[in-house]
C-alpha cells in the first residue's frame, strides 16, 4: 500500500501525545481542588509551626502574671498583650505553645509513617519477593502483632520504661509498619512475574538488589499514598495517647495534650483554650486525608 | 467449614499464648518493681512481699504459674496494689459495662455507616452523597476524645437534656453520649469505605450483566453488588472492634461510666502490673477471638475461599 | 417494519480530558431473524452501540438518536419500561465470562432469578428450566452442576453458562459483544457453532460484534464496518469479502492471515485508530487512509448505496480505488 508523506505527517499530528505516568498523575493530583487545597493548607501550618515563633511574644514556658488566676476575664484572644491566640488556664502563651504542640504532632505524624515506610516496605518487599515458607513465617509474624492491642502496649510501654519522645516514637514505630507491610507484600506479589524482574533473574542480578533496584521504586505509588495516610493516623494515635497524659512532658505539649487541657478546662470558661488546638488539629488532619486522597486518585486511575 | 475453624484456632491458641508471654516478659524487663516506692519500704517487708507475690522465685517459675493459672483457671492473679481484690475481680466489675456500650456503638457504627456507605454510591455525585461524603469526612478527624467534652458540652451543659455521667446499669440516656462518641469516627470510616468500594463494584463487569437481565435497580443492588462491596469492609471489622474497647479508657474518663478503661488508666498510674496485664491479655484474647469469627464470615461470603 | 430500527445514534462521554464521541450518527436497522456483524478495531464505538440499545452506558455516558424496538422507543426509556425489554425481548452476551457472571453467586440463582422476575415462575420451575437450557448449551450434566459457582466452571463452559442464561426467556433479539475473544482459539469456534445452532433452533435475531472478520464470515448475513464511531461500509457478507468497497474495509482484509496465499505479505493499516476526544470534521480514517486527499478531512460523504444492498461512506468512487 502506498503512503505519501503527506498521510505520514496528519498522522503524526492526529495521534495522542504520550504522556510519562507521572506527569499524568501530577496533572490528576492538580486537578483536585480538595487535594491541593490541602497541600496548600499543609505548607501553611508546616511554615508557621516552623517559623511562626518569631512573631511570638512569648515563649510556650513563660507565665504571664497578669493574667495568671484569671485567665477566663483577660485571657483571651487579643493583639495588644501579645497572646494572638489567648493564654492557657495557668497564663501560659497559647499561641507559642499551639505552634509548639504542632511541631510536636507533625513530627510524630512523620516519624511514625517514616518508619512504617522504611520497616514495613522492606519487610513487605522481602517477605513477597521471596515467598514460600520465609513469605509465610513472615506474614504469621505480622498477624500475630496485629493481634496484639497495641494501644495498651504502647501505654504500658510509657508507664513501665519512663514517659520519654524516644519510648513514644519506639511504641508508635512498632505497629505502624505491621499494615503497610501486609500492602506492599500485596504489591510485591504482583510485581514479581513482571517481565522486567524476571529479565533481572534471568541475568543473575543477586536477589536484594532486585529488589532494591525493581521492586522497591515500582511500590513508590502504593506506598506515598498510604503513607499520606499513616501520618494524620499517628497523629491521632499520639493525641490520644497525650490524652491520657502518657505522651510529651510539659513544658513540651502537642496537639492531643492542648486538646486534653482545653477540654478539661472548659467549664472555666476558657473556651479559646479548646478551640485553638482543635482548629490546627482538625485543619492537619483533613489536609493529610484530602492530599492522601488525592494521591490515590492521581496514582491509580483505576479508582476513577 | 468446621475443618476451617479449627485451623484458624490453632494459630489463634499460640498467638495468645505468645502475646501472654510477651507482655509478661515485658513487664518483668520493666525497671522498678511493683513496690518500688517513693519511700523505700524496710528490706523485711519487701521480702515478705515478694514471697507472697511470688516474685522471689525465678522468672521461668513466675512465668508457668502466671499462664497455667490463665489458662487452667481463668485466674489472673491478685492485684498488685489493692490487696484484698484479685483482677479478676477488678475486671469482672468494668468489663461488663465496657463489652455493652462497647458491643452497642459497633452495632451502630456498622450499620449506620454502611447504610450512609450504599446510599452515597447508590445516589452517586447528588446531595446525599455529598452530604454522606462530608459528614463521614468530618467524623474522620473527630476522634472520641474530642467528641466526648463537645457531646458533654452541649447536651449537658447547654441543653441539659442527658445526664452528664454515670452508667445506672445501663439505661439508655446514660448509654446515648458514650455510644455517640465511640461510633462516630469508625462510622464514618465504614461509611467511606463502603461508598468506595460500592462505586467499584456498581462499574464491574457483573453488574452490567445483572441490569441487562432487566433486573430492577434495588435487586440488582441488593443481591448482586452487597456482598462484594461488604468484603473490604470486613477486615475493617476488627480493628474497629478493638476500637471500641480501646476507646473505653476515653468514655469512661468522660462520662464516669467505670468501665475496663477506667480500671486499666489507673492501674497504669498506680503501676499495678497485674491489672494492667490482665486486661491487655483479655482485649488480646478479644481481638484474636473477633478476628476468628471476621474469618469465617469472609469464607461464608466469598465461595473462593476455600475451607 | 424492521424489528429494530436505529437513527441517528450518538454517544458521547464525558471524562476528565473532554468530551468523547463514541458513536457517531449511526443509523442501522435489523429484520426478525436476522443476523448482522457489526465490526471494527477497539475502540470503534462497537461495543458502546450495543451498550446504548440497552441502556447500559457508563454513568458518564449519554445517547441521543432514536433506537426503537418494535416500533417502540427504548433509547433513554424510564428503567421500569427498560427493564422489560432487557431478557425478554433482546438479551445480551458479553465479552469476558470470567467477570460477567456473578462470582458470589450459584449459577442456578444468578439464572433462576430472571424467569422469576419476568415469568413469574416458582423456584424450582425456574431451577427446572434452567437445567433445560444449560443442557440446550451442552454442558454436561447440567442437573448437577447447576449449583456450582462460576469459577468452578472453566472459561469455555462459563460463557456456554452466559449465553444459557441470556436465552432464558427467548429473547428475540440476541446482541453477543466479542462472545469469544476472551477464550482459546478451540473453544472459540465450539462457541461459534453453539451460537449457530441456537440462532437456527430459536429463530431469534443476531447482532455479533467483533473485531475478527473471520468469525463474522462464517456467521453473519450482513456486515456493518465501523470506523471512528460512523459506519464506513453496509453490505451482505459475500460481496464484502468479494469486492470491498471502502478502503478500510480492504485494509481490514488485507490485515488477515491467508493459509491459501503463501508468501504474500500481511499488510497492516499504518497508524492507530483517532483519538475521539476530539470528532473529526470530515472522515475519521483519512489520515490514516492511501487514498485520501485534503477533501476528506474537511467532509464525508454520506452512506450511500452504489450496489443493491451495499452501502458506503467514502468521498472517492469504488473506480478511483481500484
Amino acid at each position: 500500500m502506498a503512503i505519501d508523506v503527506r498521510a505520514m505527517d496528519r498522522l503524526a499530528e492526529g495521534e495522542v501525545k504520550g504522556r510519562s505516568p507521572w506527569a499524568d498523575a501530577r496533572r490528576r493530583f492538580f486537578r483536585n481542588k480538595a487535594a491541593v487545597a490541602g497541600m496548600v493548607t499543609l505548607l501553611l501550618i508546616t511554615a508557621l509551626a516552623l517559623f511562626g515563633d518569631a512573631l511570638a511574644q512569648w515563649s510556650n514556658e513563660e507565665i504571664d502574671f497578669t493574667v495568671m488566676g484569671q485567665a477566663a476575664q483577660l485571657g483571651q484572644p487579643s493583639i495588644a498583650n501579645g497572646h494572638y491566640f489567648g493564654t492557657d488556664d495557668l497564663g501560659r502563651d497559647l499561641y507559642s505553645r499551639t505552634l509548639q504542640g504542632t511541631r510536636i504532632s507533625l513530627m510524630v505524624g512523620i516519624v511514625g509513617s517514616l518508619i512504617a515506610v522504611v520497616v514495613g516496605t522492606l519487610y513487605g518487599a522481602v517477605s513477597g519477593y521471596v515467598g514460600g515458607r520465609t513469605d509465610q513465617i513472615m506474614m504469621r509474624i505480622v498477624d500475630i502483632l496485629l493481634a496484639v492491642p497495641f494501644m495498651f502496649v504502647v501505654i504500658l510501654l510509657l508507664v513501665m520504661f519512663g514517659r520519654s519522645l524516644f519510648m513514644l516514637f519506639f511504641g508508635i514505630g512498632l505497629m505502624s509498619w505491621l499494615n503497610m507491610a501486609r500492602i506492599v507484600r500485596g504489591q510485591t506479589l504482583s510485581l514479581k512475574h513482571k517481565e522486567y524482574v524476571e529479565a533481572a533473574q534471568a541475568t543473575g542480578v543477586p536477589t536484594f538488589t532486585i529488589i532494591l533496584r525493581h521492586v522497591v521504586p515500582n511500590l513508590v505509588g502504593i506506598v506515598a499514598v498510604y503513607a499520606t495516610l499513616l501520618v494524620p493516623e499517628m497523629i491521632l494515635i499520639e493525641s490520644f495517647i497525650s490524652f491520657l497524659g502518657l505522651g510529651v512532658q510539659e513544658p513540651l505539649t502537642s496537639l492531643g495534650a492542648l486538646i486534653s487541657e482545653g477540654a478539661r478546662t472548659i467549664y472555666y470558661g476558657t473556651t479559646w483554650q479548646l478551640l485553638w488546638p482543635l482548629a490546627f488539629f482538625i485543619a492537619t488532619l483533613f489536609s493529610f486525608f484530602f492530599v492522601g486522597d488525592g494521591l490515590r486518585d492521581a496514582l491509580d486511575p483505576k479508582d476513577r | 467449614m468446621f475443618s476451617f475453624v479449627v485451623k484458624r484456632l490453632a494459630v489463634a491458641v499460640p498467638t495468645l499464648l505468645l502475646l501472654i508471654v510477651i507482655s509478661f516478659l515485658l513487664m518483668h524487663a520493666a525497671p522498678g518493681g511493683p513496690f518500688t516506692q517513693e519511700r523505700a519500704l524496710p528490706p523485711q517487708v519487701l521480702a515478705n512481699l515478694e514471697a507472697k507475690y511470688g516474685l522471689d522465685q525465678p522468672l521461668w517459675r513466675q512465668l508457668v504459674t502466671y499462664v497455667w493459672g490463665i489458662v487452667a483457671h481463668f485466674d489472673f492473679g491478685p492485684s498488685f496494689i489493692y490487696k484484698d481484690r484479685t483482677v479478676n475481680e477488678i475486671i469482672a466489675q468494668g468489663f461488663p459495662v465496657t463489652l455493652t456500650y462497647g458491643s452497642v456503638s459497633f452495632v451502630v457504627a456498622v450499620i449506620v455507616g454502611i447504610t450512609l456507605g450504599v446510599a452515597a454510591a447508590i445516589r452517586h455525585n447528588s446531595w446525599l452523597d455529598y452530604l454522606a461524603v462530608g459528614i463521614s469526612i468530618g467524623a474522620q478527624v473527630l476522634p472520641n476524645f474530642v467528641m466526648a467534652p463537645l457531646l458533654l458540652l452541649t447536651f449537658t451543659w447547654w441543653l441539659g437534656w442527658l445526664p452528664g455521667g454515670g452508667w445506672e446499669d445501663g439505661q439508655w440516656q446514660y448509654m446515648v453520649m458514650p455510644v455517640i462518641a465511640l461510633s462516630t469516627s469508625y462510622m464514618a470510616s465504614i461509611a467511606r469505605l463502603t461508598r468506595a468500594s460500592m462505586l467499584e463494584v456498581l462499574t464491574s463487569n457483573h453488574i452490567r450483566t445483572a441490569r441487562a437481565k432487566g433486573l430492577p435497580e434495588r435487586q440488582v443492588i441488593l443481591r448482586h453488588a452487597l456482598k462484594p462491596a461488604l468484603l473490604p469492609v470486613m477486615s475493617y471489622l476488627g480493628p474497629a472492634f478493638v476500637a471500641m474497647i480501646t476507646g473505653s479508657v476515653v468514655v469512661d474518663f468522660f462520662f464516669s461510666t467505670g468501665g475496663i478503661g477506667r480500671a486499666f488508666v489507673d492501674s497504669a498510674l498506680n503501676r499495678d502490673y497485674a491489672v494492667m496485664l490482665g486486661i491487655t491479655i483479655l482485649v488480646g484474647a478479644l481481638t484474636i477471638l473477633f478476628n476468628l469469627v471476621v474469618d469465617v464470615l469472609y469464607g461464608w461470603i466469598d465461595p473462593k475461599i476455600r475451607y | 417494519m424492521a424489528m429494530l430500527d436505529i437513527r441517528d445514534l450518538t454517544v458521547r462521554f464525558d471524562t476528565p480530558d473532554g468530551t468523547v464521541t463514541a458513536v457517531n450518527g449511526v443509523n442501522l436497522s435489523l429484520d426478525r431473524g436476522e443476523t448482522l456483524g457489526i465490526v471494527g478495531e477497539s475502540g470503534s464505538g462497537k461495543s458502546q452501540l450495543a451498550f446504548a440499545v440497552m441502556g447500559l452506558l457508563a454513568k458518564n455516558g449519554r445517547a441521543t438518536g432514536s433506537v426503537a424496538f418494535d416500533g417502540r422507543e427504548i433509547l433513554n426509556a424510564p428503567p421500569a419500561d427498560i427493564n422489560r425489554v432487557r431478557a425478554t425481548k433482546i438479551a445480551m452476551v458479553f465479552q469476558d465470562p470470567m467477570t460477567s457472571l456473578n462470582p458470589y453467586m450459584r449459577v442456578s440463582d444468578q439464572m433462576a432469578e430472571v424467569l422469576i422476575h419476568h415469568k413469574g415462575m416458582s423456584k424450582s420451575q425456574a431451577l427446572a428450566e434452567c437445567v433445560r437450557m444449560l443442557d440446550a448449551v451442552k454442558i454436561p450434566d447440567a442437573a448437577g452442576r447447576v449449583r456450582l459457582f462460576p469459577h468452578e466452571f472453566s472459561g469455555g463452559m462459563r460463557q456456554r453458562v452466559m449465553i444459557a442464561m441470556s436465552l432464558l426467556c427467548r429473547p428475540e433479539l440476541l446482541i453477543a459483544d466479542e462472545p469469544t475473544t476472551a477464550l482459546d482459539v478451540t473453544v472459540q469456534a465450539q462457541i461459534m457453532t453453539l451460537l449457530g445452532d441456537l440462532r437456527r433452533d430459536f429463530g431469534m435475531a443476531t447482532i455479533l460484534i467483533t473485531h475478527d472478520l473471520g468469525v463474522v464470515a462464517g456467521f453473519c448475513e450482513r456486515v456493518v464496518v465501523l470506523y471512528g464511531g460512523q459506519i464506513m461500509e453496509q453490505s451482505p457478507t459475500d460481496p464484502l469479502f468479494a469486492t470491498p468497497a471502502h478502503p478500510y474495509t480492504r485494509g481490514l482484509l488485507g490485515a488477515i492471515p491467508r493459509v491459501d496465499q503463501e508468501g504474500e505479505e500481511l499488510s497492516a493499516i499504518p497508524g492507530s485508530p483517532p483519538n475521539m476526544t476530539r470528532a473529526p470534521k470530515g472522515c475519521p480514517f483519512a489520515p490514516r487512509c492511501a487514498h485520501a486527499g485534503e477533501d476528506c478531512l474537511d467532509h464525508l460523504d454520506p452512506l450511500t448505496e452504489f450496489a443493491p444492498g451495499r452501502w458506503r461512506a467514502c468521498n472517492r468512487s469504488v473506480e478511483e480505488l481500484a
